[in-house]
């Protein structure tokens, strides 16, 4: 598939006019650009890895044969009632799966939408879906709202308000037509803070042990993971990827400009469209099942591109097993490293995040904001 | 009668940028748009590969109405070499010029072989092999002018249109791209500032004046004193090229000057 990206040849000089044919599989110069099926095998190895540590490792000793054994009992079939059962079963492997889906969830969403508003700074949560959520989650924490729903009650305040947010910054950022660069971000970040606003205000008018809890779920964690968060994110996940890579052609001539875009036989508004309802449905998903966990949605998105480039026949199933494997291992980390206690995962991947981000940046040809380096 | 507008006007913002201008460009001919600072030329061009929205008229392609055609199709037939504006997302030239075969492919195809030999030729026609694998943004303005004009080969559309395509460059690369433009064989519309160039290159010249055609015709018969004058507002004396004999218009400064004074 990837067999248009090795077919450069390597730098051969700066002869302008040179006659010499490049030879289209010839491309020691950038080993890491050869083969895309070499690439996604490695980083689905390396994802394996990590979802069996993390089901491996915790604050209970198991052994890596443990995991796979409880594992291929449910999928046969024959389950023992052990402890161990119990603990891999129903309470580290949901939590590990589920910060797998939001992990690719948030790369995807954080990726695509840097290309929409055109900014490398943009994350999965500039649109507002994320302040949305919260103003739904707090809402149902603090005053106990839609408490009929029992345990689905504060996800589903959560996907309300940010559906309520994504809703409110498309129609602001409409007018005129188009979604605009501007116009979106703009309306995105009005949003955010005046969601912000309310969700300080609902803080400051409940009772201080109760704002405990919010806080808590502003920061994200997996903590109150099962089985049944999976199925909504997981699909949503899996229907954006499809469209999105479908879409991956258009996605890399939008991310060179609107007008180059449309030079190109590309319909930029419908695009454009698509994209903000995809990625808000994930990235809206994701924080209703997690609460808000910052630094991945931005950061993995550009280690990716450091690694593979920026063609999003690449950059998006790598993104998406690279933003699994990373949101694996921070979530083993924020339980660990303090263990029994749990650290917010958003810590860990704000702490990893930025050193590995700033250590790429250094070492490769990499850009923002048109200045070459 | 390949291309061709028929009383084009757009408005941009309320404003009428461009009013009622006609013109036609034959099959393989370059035709220069020209016109002072705002005068309406990009303003055109964007209005043909629809970035801009007209208010009047029509754009035909060989007869048929071009705005009407699904915009893929269209995209088929006309390739765009515009400013680059600075871009936040680091495409080798490879991919660059891969972003042509867009047009050309439905949403799941993969890059055929096909495609991949297309880009090879026009990276090769255009004299930028060897800078397949690099960054677009690490090339100089020639280069990445020059990587541009491949992807619109790789487009493979009959029709070219140019906005400012030598701004920034110097004077052999100006000529290098010009050249090379016309070396491809295809119906190209330019936007040109420089009306030396200009005469140079093109068979036919259109002097727009604030959103107006002024007048069109050969660049011999277009660019006299009087009609530079008159648009650009500036004094120009004409000379000839000793090389072709196209017109050069050489500005004039306002205060007289003695060419024997001593400096």
């Amino acid at each position: 598939m990837a067999q248009d990206l090795l077919g450069s040849p390597a730098k051969e000089g700066t002869h302008h006019n040179s006659n010499a044919t490049p030879p289209p599989h010839d491309s020691r110069s950038q080993s890491l650009r050869t083969s895309l099926p070499l690439l996604l095998l490695i980083c689905t190895a390396f994802l394996a890895v990590a979802i069996t540590a993390g089901v491996w490792l915790g604050s209970v000793g198991l052994s890596p044969g443990s995991v796979w054994a409880v594992i291929w009992q449910h999928l046969t079939g024959r389950v023992h009632n052990t402890v161990t059962n119990a603990l891999v079963w129903d309470l580290r492997l949901p939590r590990v799966l589920l910060a797998a889906v939001v992990g690719a969830a948030l790369t995807t969403a954080g990726g695509v939408i840097q290309v929409l508003v055109r900014n490398a700074l943009a994350d999965p949560f500039l649109l507002g879906v994320s302040s949305g959520a919260s103003v739904g989650a707090t809402a149902v924490l603090l005053f106990g709202a839609l408490t009929a729903l029992g345990l689905w009650a504060l996800e589903t305040g959560a996907i309300l308000g940010a559906l309520g947010a994504m809703i409110i910054v498309f129609v602001l950022a409409r007018q005129g037509g188009q979604l605009a660069p501007l116009q979106l971000t703009l309306s995105g970040v009005v949003m955010a803070g005046l969601f912000g606003a309310i969700t300080s205000f609902m803080i400051f008018k409940a009772n201080p042990q109760a704002t405990q809890s919010v806080l808590f779920w502003l920061l994200g964690s997996f903590g109150n993971a099962a089985w049944a968060q999976l199925p909504e994110p997981t699909i949503a996940l899996l229907v954006a990827i499809v469209y999105l890579m479908a879409q991956a052609r258009s996605l890399n001539a939008l991310a060179m400009g609107a007008e180059v875009a449309t030079s190109l036989g590309v319909d930029v508004s419908t695009l454009r469209r698509d994209l903000f309802l995809v990625t808000s449905l994930i990235a809206g998903l994701s924080v209703a099942v997690s609460g808000v966990i910052g630094f991945v949605g931005l950061v993995v998105p550009h280690i990716v591109r450091l690694v593979v480039g920026s063609d999003h026949r690449r950059t998006l199933p790598v993104g998406v097993l690279v933003g699994a494997s990373f949101m694996v291992l921070s979530d083993l980390l924020a339980r660990t490293i303090v263990s029994p206690a749990e650290m917010p995962i958003g810590v860990i991947t704000a702490i990893i995040g930025a050193p590995v981000l700033l250590v790429l940046i250094r070492r490769r040809t990499y850009m923002y904001g048109g200045a070459a380096s | 009668m390949s291309l061709e507008l028929q009383d084009l006007s757009v408005e941009l913002d309320g404003r009428l940028i461009v009013s009622g201008v006609s013109l036609t460009v034959a099959d393989g001919e370059f035709a220069g748009l020209l016109g002072p600072n705002g005068s309406g030329k990009s303003t055109i061009l964007k209005a043909i590969y629809r970035v801009n929205k007209l208010t009047a008229g029509r754009v035909l392609l060989d007869g048929h109405d071009l705005l009407a055609q699904p915009l893929r199709n269209a995209a088929r037939r006309v390739a765009v070499v515009a400013q680059e504006s600075a871009v936040e997302f680091a495409l080798t030239a490879w991919e660059m010029v891969m972003l042509g075969r867009v047009p050309h492919r439905r949403s799941f195809d993969r890059d055929r072989g096909e495609d991949r030999e297309i880009v090879a030729d026009a990276m090769q026609r255009v004299g930028a092999a060897g800078l397949a694998n690099r960054s677009f943004h690490s090339l100089s303005g020639g280069e990445k002018q020059r990587v541009l004009i491949a992807r619109a080969i790789a487009q493979q559309a009959d029709h070219l249109l140019l906005d400012e395509p030598t701004n920034h460059l110097d004077v052999r690369y100006q000529v290098e791209v010009l050249e090379l433009v016309r070396s491809l064989g295809v119906t190209v519309l330019a936007a040109l500032h420089d009306l030396n160039l200009a005469s140079l290159f093109c068979d036919s010249v259109h002097l727009l004046a604030s959103g107006h055609l002024d007048q069109h015709g050969a660049p011999n018969d277009v660019l006299t004193a009087a009609s530079v004058e008159r648009v650009y507002g500036a004094a120009v004396v004409i000379v000839t090229h000793p090389d072709t004999g196209a017109v050069q218009p050489l500005p004039r400064r306002r205060q007289t000057v003695t060419p024997e004074r001593p400096i």
